[in-house]
């Protein structure tokens, strides 16, 4: 966020000043980040936290915010509070899981892509284009819907758009590595295709696909809450930001059911989008190849 | 999402590598690439038919059950003549041949929400959505390509910084609560600007030439109509370029650094010539090609996410439909509207191809 390196080079005079300042400090984004993930991770683990029953009646329906109820109740009576709560653990989760998948599947592909080349690699590739040739949430929209609306059913569907980044940046990696001495060394000496992706090129890509994966949480969570939005995540009473944000359109006036989760969303993926910038920023050289590769 | 943003607009690159460096170039090289590249277009074309037809009769598992009525399902006569009318009971390939059949001749289906051709819906539909998107997207190009080029050429000082941070809060915010947001605020509260339909209920819309309600109201002279088309404009385009104006500007800002990088950059400034007009006459110009790939990309970004707007702005096009067909089930439709926008994109992304390639004849090279 602050340029204090280039700062320091050009006036040394001032790196006494900077120097004092700790080094955490100098990326206020990313203490940011991690503070609200942390206070993200604490209502996650302490269910004591949230004041009533997500999925109860517990009051007149769509009261403002009070002191009894925070975040004022829903069109049921249920109180908002809870359940923008209670949502995190469905939207963060179900986020990580969609980031995990395509990781997963994308990884696999792309090293059998790369490996093997001709036309495992061709399949694969023009797989991976026509997964891009729908734009934004449309090709999880309509998988979705044709798998039937759930959670566990947006998280495949998402992770179907979402691989073909991952093949392209492994493959990128295995091209690159397979004639490599290392490599060529062990298949020489008889270690088969498989062995040698799993103990060569395996290895050579986890830290590329680690960083791409953490640059994309963010995106996954609000990904998620769109398809969520779209009707095609949580199945309604469950608490889900998406969702709620999605069930609050018809009530203009109660502006409350809206904040609430829309607050809950944007800081989430804003805490995970400042640490991914951050990490950006520090790995800008290696991404570029990695990614730039990928082209 | 910017990650895969930024592998998406390899496609273009990674489709022309081989046919081996520099045999191009000379002779017919950009005929050549065209070919090339309408060819991979169409095998993504047989892709994008083969994606929807998986989607609309083989993943569901019962076509009929979303299909028919409770009485009609416990009658197996009516569902035995369902699938003979369908052709659910031929062999798959058949059904392939069958549905591509229909597609060509313009056959999407009926959506069962709105009891009509999902094709019929989708000319009605789309005129309102394609003026939104044309205005959002030139917004976003704008805006984006101006603090893009700006943050490179400032770069680590504070319009660089300040360009970070848009983008980063700009990626970061779902777009339909923005568009709640700004609804709320600037129609509901502040009544600054209108926030529902697209032209003002009193007014009749304008003779249908264009579908495009500014267009069509100047082409009838009719000003009132086409202030009051602008004004209903502003919110929804703002809040949908804000959607892609954070791809936009990094995208621009790393090509134009790319760009202020390159020899030709070096050897115009060692020439002598002044920072601002290396700038505009050699960095922004490598970049420009980059730069109408990306614009291509959030044109199709900002058709998919007229489906987190138009609802809330009762805007009327694709976008409210597509909303209401997902919230409703209507699989017909979803398909139908995926189908067609994955086409657009196709063609949007081809012509776009062209022009880079055009403007960059590098672009052959690699």
């Amino acid at each position: 966020m602050t340029g204090t390196d280039v700062a320091d080079v050009k006036r040394p005079s001032r790196r006494t000043r900077t120097r004092r300042v700790p080094t955490w400090m100098r990326r206020p984004g990313v203490v940011l980040g991690f503070v609200i993930l942390l206070a993200w991770a604490v209502i996650m683990l302490v269910p004591a936290l949230i004041p009533y029953d997500p999925l109860e009646t517990v009051g007149p329906a769509l009261t403002p915010p009070d002191g009894q109820y925070l975040m004022g109740t829903d069109a049921l009576g249920r109180d908002n509070l809870s359940r923008v709560l209670a949502g995190a653990s469905t939207s963060v989760l179900n986020g990580l899981a969609i980031v995990v998948l395509a990781a997963t599947v994308g990884t696999l592909i792309g090293l059998v892509a790369g490996f093997f080349g001709g036309w495992v690699d061709e399949v694969c590739m023009r797989l991976a284009d026509l997964v891009f040739a729908f734009p934004g949430i449309i090709l999880a929209m309509a998988v979705a819907a044709a798998l039937g609306p759930s959670i566990r059913n947006a998280v495949i569907a998402a992770a179907i758009s979402w691989w073909p980044g991952y093949a392209r940046a492994v493959r990128s990696i295995v091209l690159s590595l397979r004639e490599s001495e290392f490599v060529l060394s062990n298949r020489l000496s008889g270690v088969g295709p498989i062995r040698s992706i799993a103990v060569d090129l395996l290895p050579a890509v986890t830290g590329s696909v680690l960083v791409l994966a953490m640059l994309d949480i963010g995106g996954a969570i609000l990904f998620l809450a769109g398809l969520s939005f779209l009707g095609l995540g949580a199945v309604p009473p469950d608490p889900e930001w998406g969702s709620m944000i999605s069930g609050a359109i018809q009530y203009f006036d109660q502006w409350w059911l809206a904040v609430g989760p829309g607050v809950a969303i944007v800081s989430v993926v804003l805490a995970f989008n400042l640490i991914g910038d951050a990490l950006r920023d520090r790995l800008e050289p290696r991404l570029q190849e990695i990614q730039g590769e990928a082209r | 999402m910017t990650s895969d943003i930024a592998t998406t607009a390899g496609v273009v690159s990674e489709e022309t590598t081989p046919a081996g460096p520099g045999s191009s170039a000379r002779s017919g090289g950009y005929g050549r690439y065209l070919g090339r590249r309408a060819l991979t277009s169409l095998v993504t074309l047989w892709g994008i038919t083969l994606v929807s037809f998986g989607l609309s009769v083989l993943v569901p598992i019962n076509p009929e059950t979303t299909n028919l009525s409770q009485q009609a399902l416990a009658n197996p006569e009516a569902v035995q003549a369902f699938r003979a009318k369908f052709g659910l009971d031929a062999p798959v390939w058949e059904q392939y041949l069958n549905y591509v059949k229909g597609l060509l001749h313009g056959d999407l289906g009926i959506s069962q929400q709105t009891g009509n051709p999902v094709s019929h819906d989708l000319t009605t539909y789309a005129p309102a959505t394609l003026e939104l998107v044309l205005v959002a997207t030139a917004m976003s190009l704008f805006l984006g390509i101006l603090l893009g080029v700006l943050a490179a050429y400032l770069r680590n000082r504070w319009p660089d910084h300040l360009a970070r941070a848009i983008s980063l809060i700009g990626v970061s915010l779902p777009t339909y609560w923005l568009a709640l947001a700004c609804s709320g605020l600037f129609f509901r509260q502040l009544g600054w600007l209108p926030g529902s339909g697209r032209l003002d209920p009193t007014m009749e819309a304008p003779p249908h030439v264009t579908g495009f309600y500014t267009v069509d109201a100047l082409l009838a002279g009719d000003w009132s109509a086409f202030g009051s088309a602008v004004s209903h404009l502003i919110l929804p385009a703002t809040v949908l370029a804000v959607s892609t104006l954070g791809m936009i500007l990094r995208f621009t800002r790393s090509s134009v650094l790319d760009g202020l990088g390159s020899d030709a950059v070096k050897a115009a400034r060692a020439k002598g010539l002044g920072r601002s007009r290396v700038l505009v006459r050699y960095a922004v110009r490598l970049a420009s090609s980059q730069i109408i790939t990306v614009a291509a990309l959030s044109f199709g970004f900002l058709l998919a996410a007229t489906v987190y707007v138009e609802q809330i702005f009762s805007w009327g096009g694709l976008g409210q439909y597509t909303y209401r067909a997902s919230t409703n089930l209507d699989l017909t439709a979803i398909t139908g509207v995926s189908l067609v926008i994955a086409v657009i994109f196709l063609i949007v992304n081809f012509l776009a191809d062209v022009i880079a390639s055009a403007l960059d004849p590098r672009i052959l090279l690699r």
